[in-house]
């Protein structure tokens, strides 16, 4: 009986050990599912179909193309391999410029016979409308959208997963956007934790480091979103003031707050590795004559150094993941950023900020999750590298 | 010697942050501010709902994490033998915390609130938290458990007790201070944590309390991060927005230091040192 | 060596490995009733885990493996009938430091008596007093013993130990060098004890310190790098030990 007991508990136990590997497969699962089927669908919102006059020669239209035309940026089909007639848009808000309402019929029964004779007479029309309109007859040509795919999925430059007729699902913005304000995070916090950590380890008394250790720890404790708000209300029109630009919300105001807010981990970490310094190393440096500041630079350093850039590195996975702040502060404007002074959004910023209005199990929704997994991966690298820096230290 | 950066920095990090939300915080806090409902499109009255919610998260969340962190900890670190087994499961659990918190959000959206269909509540919402807290509920019993000194293990078996009473008698009692420490910085974090809850749990506006475990309730950081971002008078919730903050802040001072007295009492009453 | 029977503890051919390294090299060893017999020889030669392998302790090594035979009044303790913490009731054991619990001196003694189902307050009450008497602490401590045992020398926390393994009345008591993290009088009162406790148990301690084999062993066994080299009466082995290597070590050419 007693055995027994203690067999169920000791299962109990096994059990719960192995929730969080179940929850990362879990994790993995869920991201992948309605991450990996973004990529039958097509671009084209809803049940829409695309066409074309039956004697025009393009045969397919990227999602990049359906942009640029309804945007005017391709006005002639010769610009993609057709003749020279220039292109006319129709799409379903259009039907009441080119329709009477009354030729429609009360239920548009009418509907599908006069696009086919609209398209018919119309060599340089484009036309978008849903499946349900197909005439039965129809004289048209319908053109061929290639689904969202992998490759374009990687390098399209554009994110627009709104865009009307055809979304834009390119996330290289947000993937530059998100290593861009989180580097150059790292390169500001990184100096300055530096800085801290060997003054708390090597230089400070042991009243001030038990003084400093709290504050840290505090540090570390406030939520992103006072961060973020402090970045709001100090930082960002500090930014502005001092840049004189039109608004502050930048992918610096994201990168000084993101430094903020990875300093503790890095000074936490580095200290550690500093202080893991065997004494009798300092103390034959010491001996030999070396001042402090050169056995700290020669002797502590060096043999912490793995230490240091596990720190570095872990600082970059948090500031890659952390979403609120840089959500209220780097303004969110999806394109490739060229200065640290414009807009940027990062993949984190831009899931929490659309995740909401993004109708469930639609291409949107599907591709904030491909986005998801993206991050999940970039983050993945991240921890097993760190993890073998820190494995390799402790087999030292 | 001394580093002039480093002491620069020390003081402005330390006290700008703090000392900024604290000064412009605290003539809001008053005793309406934290009971009363928020009123005129949140500009006026208090965060009630959102302290009631933040907690109605934290008690969920710890309900679900702490158990299983604690079990899992002792498991790994009593039960297990160095090797691929519990090098596995700690790599795991090490993923598991560096996955950023919008993924667990994003997670918690597909499972709880759809799949499993709970739809937005204090249970998914809560879920989604203990999952996100859960490692470094294990990671600290780990470390506490670790530092147990091997002699008190081998002391109570050598006296016949069996391996179960050892860690419930002498293992736990003498790793306590430390377990606590760790409990109590995870409800920090949970406490802050937006991301996970913004498609699981958070309401824009809801001015009355839960009734049951599947229904929506506010937040205090979402309350900030809407009344600071997307309210529609940012300007005139802006006081409001200082106030959450400085709630926010204090919650996790009070957790730091509840944390370390905590610490003191129990290693002073352990008499370890 | 003489043969007298019964034997208390016996060892037979026992070898043990840690991975890879053969820590321990076909030891056979008898240990008679009511003795009190000291392992000495170098750090590393083998002799601590020796003792541990009479209650066990070495299962809780990762990679380990165990071949032979070690008996307690004639039983294999390693059989696949012996319950384990059964076992390490009948064998306490005192370790080489002093590790009471960070409880009260009452619940350090009663600790055993506890886990192992005794509840009867008075009961327990009694075991305590009469093991601390045993261990010959009663009269400093009976008027604290509602205190943390951690307030203790390291000498009193060392005999606490010694009351907490008699507690639980086994018949062997193992001792992990007891007294090397002890001042010379402390460690005297622990010898005085050591004697005095011979008498209801079997004790089997290593030590690193020769002098003290000679003054509380009644046997002792010489371990050098795994092996056992020289097992005698106490008496012959420090005045005229038969092998050189025994030879060289009591008279401290190495070690």
């Amino acid at each position: 009986m007693k055995k027994l007991i203690n067999n169920l508990i000791q299962g109990l136990f096994l059990i719960s050990s192995t929730v969080t590997t179940l929850t990362v497969l879990l994790i993995v699962f869920f991201l992948l599912r309605e991450g990996i089927s973004l990529f039958n669908e097509s671009p084209l919102e809803g049940e829409n179909i695309l066409a074309v006059h039956s004697k025009n020669k393009v045969k397919t239209v990227s999602a990049e193309q359906i942009k640029n035309i309804f945007d005017r940026k391709i006005t002639h089909w010769s610009e993609i391999g057709g003749s020279n007639d220039s292109i006319i848009l129709f799409t379903s808000q259009d039907f009441d410029t080119y329709f009477d309402a009354d030729e429609l019929g009360s239920k548009f029964e009418h509907l599908p016979r006069k696009i086919d004779s609209l398209i018919n007479s119309t060599p340089g029309i484009i036309a978008v409308f849903s499946k349900k309109y197909i005439p039965p007859h129809f004289r048209g040509k319908l053109v061929e959208v290639p689904d969202v795919s992998l490759s374009s999925f990687m390098s399209g430059r554009e994110w627009f997963p709104t865009a009307h007729p055809a979304v834009q699902l390119g996330v290289l913005p947000l993937v530059l956007g998100t290593l861009w304000v989180s580097l150059i995070a790292i390169l500001i916090a990184l100096p300055i934790g530096l800085a801290t950590s060997i003054y708390m380890a090597e230089v400070a008394s042991i009243r001030m480091r038990n003084l400093l250790k709290p504050v840290i720890e505090l540090l570390a404790g406030i939520p992103s979103v006072v961060y973020g708000f402090f970045g709001l209300i100090i930082i960002v029109p500090m930014i502005q003031d001092i840049f004189n630009l039109p608004v502050g919300e930048t992918a610096l105001a994201g990168s000084i707050v993101l430094a903020i807010m990875a300093l503790p981990t890095i000074i936490t970490v580095s200290e550690d590795a500093l202080r893991n310094t065997p004494r009798a190393m300092k103390e034959a440096s010491l001996a030999l004559g070396a001042n402090r500041w050169q056995t700290i630079r020669r002797v502590v350093i060096p043999y912490s150094i793995s230490g240091i850039s596990a720190a570095a590195i872990l600082g970059i996975g948090r500031a890659i993941g952390e979403t609120m702040a840089v959500l209220m502060v780097t303004g969110n404007a999806a394109i490739i950023p060229h200065t640290i002074l414009q807009p940027v959004r990062t993949i984190p910023a831009t899931i929490a900020a659309e995740l909401g209005e993004a109708p469930n199990g639609g291409i949107h929704y599907k591709a904030l999750f491909a986005l998801g997994c993206i991050l999940f991966v970039l983050t993945l690298i991240i921890n097993l590298w760190v993890e073998y820096i820190s494995r390799s230290r402790k087999n030292r | 010697m001394d580093i002039p950066i480093a002491k620069l920095y020390r003081d402005w990090n330390s006290f700008s942050i703090l000392g900024f939300i604290m000064y412009k915080g605290i003539g809001v806090i008053s005793w309406e501010f934290i009971s009363e409902m928020p009123k005129d499109g949140m500009t006026k009255g208090g965060i009630y709902p959102a302290i009631i919610g933040t907690f109605c998260l934290i008690g969920g969340s710890i309900l679900f994490a702490f158990p299983i962190g604690v079990m899992s900890a002792i498991y790994i670190n009593e039960y297990t033998k160095h090797g691929y087994f519990r090098s596995f499961i700690q790599l795991m659990t090490s993923n598991l915390a560096g996955i950023p918190s919008i993924v667990f959000g994003l997670f918690g959206m597909s499972l709880f609130v759809n799949q499993l269909g709970f739809g937005d509540s204090i249970l998914a919402g809560s879920l989604t938290l203990g999952l996100l807290v859960l490692p470094i509920v294990i990671r600290t019993t780990e470390e506490a458990l670790k530092a147990v000194d091997d002699n008190f293990r081998q002391a109570s078996l050598a006296l016949g007790a069996t391996k179960l009473q050892t860690i419930q008698r002498v293992t736990l009692p003498i790793a306590l201070p430390n377990i606590l420490t760790g409990l109590i910085l995870s409800i920090g974090r949970v406490s802050g944590e937006t991301a996970p809850i913004l498609f699981t749990v958070a309401a824009y506006f809801l001015p009355k309390l839960p009734s049951s475990i599947f229904d929506q309730v506010m937040a205090l950081p979402y309350h900030l991060y809407v009344i600071s971002t997307s309210g529609t008078n940012i300007n005139d919730s802006r006081a409001m927005a200082y106030g959450t903050a400085l709630v926010l802040i204090l919650i996790v001072l009070i957790l730091n230091l509840t944390a370390s007295a905590v610490r003191r009492y129990l290693s002073k009453k352990n008499n370890i040192n | 060596m003489t043969e007298i029977y019964p034997h208390k503890i016996e060892s037979k051919d026992v070898n043990l490995y840690y991975g890879n390294f053969h820590a321990l090299k076909g030891i056979s060893l008898s240990v008679e009733k009511n003795t009190v017999c000291a392992l000495i020889g170098p750090s590393g030669c083998g002799k601590s885990t020796f003792l541990r392998l009479f209650n066990r302790m070495n299962d809780l090594i990762d990679d380990i493996k165990i071949e032979g035979e070690c008996l307690i009044d004639g039983k294999n303790i390693y059989s696949k009938e012996v319950k384990i913490d059964e076992l390490r009731k009948r064998v306490g054991m005192v370790f080489q430091k002093p590790n009471p619990f960070p409880k009260s001196i009452f619940e350090n003694v009663a600790y055993g008596l506890r886990v192992n189902g005794i509840s009867h307050k008075t009961l327990i009450e009694e075991r305590v007093e009469r093991s601390l008497k045993q261990a010959a602490l009663w009269d400093e401590v009976k008027d604290k013993l509602k205190k943390s045992a951690m307030q203790l020398s390291g000498g009193q926390q060392q005999r606490l130990c010694i009351a907490r393994a008699l507690a639980i009345e086994p018949s062997v008591v193992l001792m992990d060098e007891p007294a090397s993290a002890l001042d010379p009088i402390s460690t005297s009162k622990i010898e005085e004890l050591i004697y005095e406790l011979k008498s209801q148990y079997t004790i089997i301690i290593v030590t690193h310190n020769m002098q003290q084999a000679g003054r509380v062993s009644d046997s002792t066994a010489f371990f050098y790098m795994g092996e056992l080299i020289e097992y005698d009466l106490t008496k012959k082995l420090f005045t005229n030990p038969s092998d050189t290597r025994t030879q060289d070590y009591i008279t401290g050419r190495f070690g």
